[in-house]
């Protein structure tokens, strides 16, 4: 009789829009620990690779993604062409479609002014800390979302701004600029956890390398497209982690 | 200006990605290469990037071990490696160019 406890479990009383959103900002409130150090150091490297503190500042809210922002700033500082600068940032965030794609139920009830508003918060930080309540039962669950998504927007604003500040003051002899590839470093080595992994890395070194002379930073987009190709097919053989 | 351009079409195609499936509600499933080519996305695109500003930055190999981005590239692989620390990485590899251009 008490083999199946969760079927003699009361349903989980209904909660108010409000408290759903408070709850979002709560669940992700621990990962503005990770955000916040990343945004200021945005900011400031932002400067750093030539963006005016206008153009640094709105680029968190039009384009509102980490790792796309570090390397549009980067790469208008190296004079990439416009489209090869699109097409990356397409790219990197391509992950996105999978969040998109995992909460897409949840959200299908709602009216699409909702959905759009949902979709421009949908980052790896808001999906991360709402998918495991986007998964129960709930009538007011994309508020809990919602609370998320402002929580991490919020909190990407304000260290953008703050790092835009310390930027600001920070010597112009130093070159900074150099502190953008180390990130990236930061960044990358602790994904290469496969052989497949480190397959993708190497080609893609040894591609960008070779074609580092090609007009318009079109080797970058060459070097990283053989290298997502590289580590699909070693993993699709099998190799071991 | 140009910069302006990139970065409203850089955020359009970032929010249509995010919007994609949640705008037709769920009922279409991605294929199974695209989830099996995602994990290598970034760790390509960003090493696409690193490699050259490293090795080959503005076109000019520069593979002697004293060269301060090689040094600090090094330092920086291998404190990313050790603490997983993205501040400290930073911290640490700046410190190694800085040091070695000055020696330079």
């Amino acid at each position: 009789m008490a083999s199946r406890p969760d079927d003699l479990a009361p349903p989980a009383p209904e909660r108010s829009p409000a408290a759903e959103l408070a709850a979002g900002a709560l669940r992700l409130s621990p990962l503005l620990v990770g955000v916040v150090p990343f945004g200021v150091i945005y900011g400031v490297l932002a400067l750093a690779g030539g963006l005016s503190p206008a153009a640094a500042m709105a680029m968190s809210s039009v384009v509102f993604a980490g790792s796309a922002q570090f390397l549009l700033a980067r790469l208008a500082g190296l004079g990439a062409a416009a489209p090869v600068m699109v097409a990356t940032v397409a790219l990197v965030n391509l992950r996105h479609a999978l969040y998109s794609a995992s909460v897409a139920p949840a959200l299908a009830h709602l009216p699409r002014r909702w959905r759009a508003i949902l979709a421009y918060l949908l980052t790896d930080e808001a999906y991360a800390a709402a998918v495991g309540r986007m998964q129960e039962p709930g009538r007011n669950r994309h508020w809990f979302l919602l609370g998320a998504g402002l929580a991490l927007w919020s909190g990407w604003q304000a260290s953008t701004a703050a790092g835009i500040l310390i930027g600001r003051g920070l010597p112009r002899s130093l070159p900074l600029d150099f502190a953008l590839p180390l990130t990236f470093i930061a960044i990358v080595v602790p994904m290469v956890r496969s052989r497949a992994a480190l397959a993708a890395a190497a080609v893609a070194a040894a591609v960008a390398l070779l074609a580092s002379g090609w007009p318009y930073q079109l080797g970058l987009l060459t070097a990283a497209l053989s290298g997502i190709a590289t580590g699909w097919i070693c993993s699709r053989r099998g190799a071991r982690p | 200006m140009s910069l302006w351009v990139v970065m409203i079409a850089s955020g359009a195609i970032t929010f249509l990605t995010r919007l994609s499936f949640i705008a037709v509600e769920g009922r279409v499933a991605l294929p199974r290469w695209f989830h099996a080519m995602l994990p290598f996305v970034p760790v390509a695109t960003l090493t696409a990037l690193i490699a050259p500003e490293v090795l080959r930055p503005g076109g000019t190999w520069e593979l002697s071990p004293l060269s301060p981005r090689l040094a600090a590239g090094v330092v920086a692989v291998l404190v990313a490696a050790r603490t997983r620390n993205v501040l400290l990485t930073i911290v640490l590899g700046f410190a190694a160019f800085l040091a070695l251009a000055a020696l330079r």
